[in-house]
């Protein structure tokens, strides 16, 4: 990959996160998950460990659940691909609330650096437009990331989805917890819900 | 064995007991991927004010989906039918370490008087499938013992988190006919 003027992921998630307020942020399967950490640790976060292609799909049951909500999935180019079908169940519902950045990369990072179908020919931009996201923008500056977190709080205008390129640089590991009892009930408890 | 019923005015009753039986416990979300033996059941759901309906690609998406639903504080089920059991496999991991209430209404195929052979190999295994994955089975084979095996397997989803699929049976559905 030798293109010029990638963005940075880490500078981008917390971008994205940066005046989050009220978002339920979901991160995908991979670094997405690490770089939602590194931006700093939330009760409002869903770590992402396994499941993978389910990102998209979870923010999608957040979103029907609590309309008034920002929900905003940040997951990376493999993953998004593995799920790709769920664009066309996003598109079709259209929650308003639901917002998706994929770090892309192209290139499935987390297992040795192979090549992604998005570096030579699946453009995720057209494939979300065409699924009914109109809101579907590629984004290769900071002042369209920065846009683009701004538009996640409007609960009335999305779905929206963003096609981040970032450079492939291999970052130092920033864990979440991988218990995934305490993830969701943690979320809960901070939407007022109790245990059962 | 008897042939499906399509038709309104022949349609089986057994559809509505379970759509009573899903409001009473205020499911609000009901991914599915369409099949014959839960239409009636998807056309009460999409008329309904209190559920929505909401039709997917590849049926782990429901999977995840009803995670989400849970974590934002709503109840949903999954209805799909026996060959969709085997695209969840790998999904189905979500249900124990999220550890949330998880709900399956699987019409059956491959079984009990079946035709086509293509269905037979995962409606087959679909009970065993489930078994490995952490999912206990309820089945309901007559129309008389539906409402009793819905409401056994939602209250255990729901109250006690345990996750249930429920099959309901080739015999009960009636045996796909193809004509020429």
């Amino acid at each position: 990959m030798s293109k010029a003027n990638l963005l940075d992921r880490r500078q981008v998630v917390s971008t994205l996160l940066a005046n989050r307020k009220d978002v339920v942020a979901i991160g995908g399967l991979g670094a997405s998950t690490n770089d939602m950490c590194a931006a700093g640790d939330h009760a409002r976060n869903f770590y992402l460990w396994g499941g993978m292609g389910g990102a998209a799909m979870i923010g999608l049951g957040l979103a029907l659940a609590q309309p008034e909500l920002p929900v905003l999935v940040i997951t990376g180019d493999g993953e998004m691909l593995m799920g790709m079908g769920s664009l066309a169940t996003i598109g079709l519902q259209k929650p308003s609330n639901l917002s998706i950045a994929v770090l892309d990369n192209e290139a499935y990072g987390e297992t040795g650096g192979q090549t992604s179908h998005t570096s030579a020919a699946a453009d995720l931009v057209a494939i979300a437009r065409a699924c009914g996201i109109q809101d579907s923008r590629a984004i290769s500056t900071m002042a369209e990331v920065e846009a683009f977190a701004k538009a996640v709080h409007d609960v009335s205008a999305g779905p929206r989805f963003a096609n981040v390129k970032i450079n492939n640089a291999s970052l130092e590991r920033i864990l979440p917890t991988r218990d995934g009892t305490y993830i969701v009930n943690r979320i809960r408890d901070d939407l007022g819900f109790q245990p059962i | 064995m008897h042939a499906r019923s399509d038709a309104a005015d022949t349609a089986p009753n057994w559809p509505d007991d379970i759509f009573a039986t899903l409001q009473r416990f205020d499911v609000r979300q009901v991914p599915y991927v369409p099949d014959a033996g839960h239409s009636k059941l998807i056309q009460r759901v999409l008329g309904s004010s209190t559920m929505r309906g909401i039709p997917l690609t590849t049926e782990e998406e429901g999977v995840a989906l009803l995670a989400g639903a849970w974590t934002g504080g709503q109840r949903g089920v999954l209805l799909m039918q026996s060959s969709g059991v085997g695209n969840c496999i790998n999904m189905l991991s979500l249900i124990p370490i999220l550890r949330f209430p998880f709900l399956t209404l699987v019409t059956m195929r491959g079984e009990w008087g079946e035709f086509n052979p293509w269905q037979v190999p995962m409606g087959s295994t679909t009970q065993g499938v489930f078994e490995l994955s952490g999912v206990q089975v309820l089945r309901a084979s007559n129309a008389a013992e539906v409402p009793a095996v819905l409401e056994a397997a939602a209250a255990q989803a729901y109250n006690a988190l345990t996750p249930t699929a429920v099959l309901l049976s080739q015999r009960l559905i009636g045996a796909k006919v193809f004509t020429k």
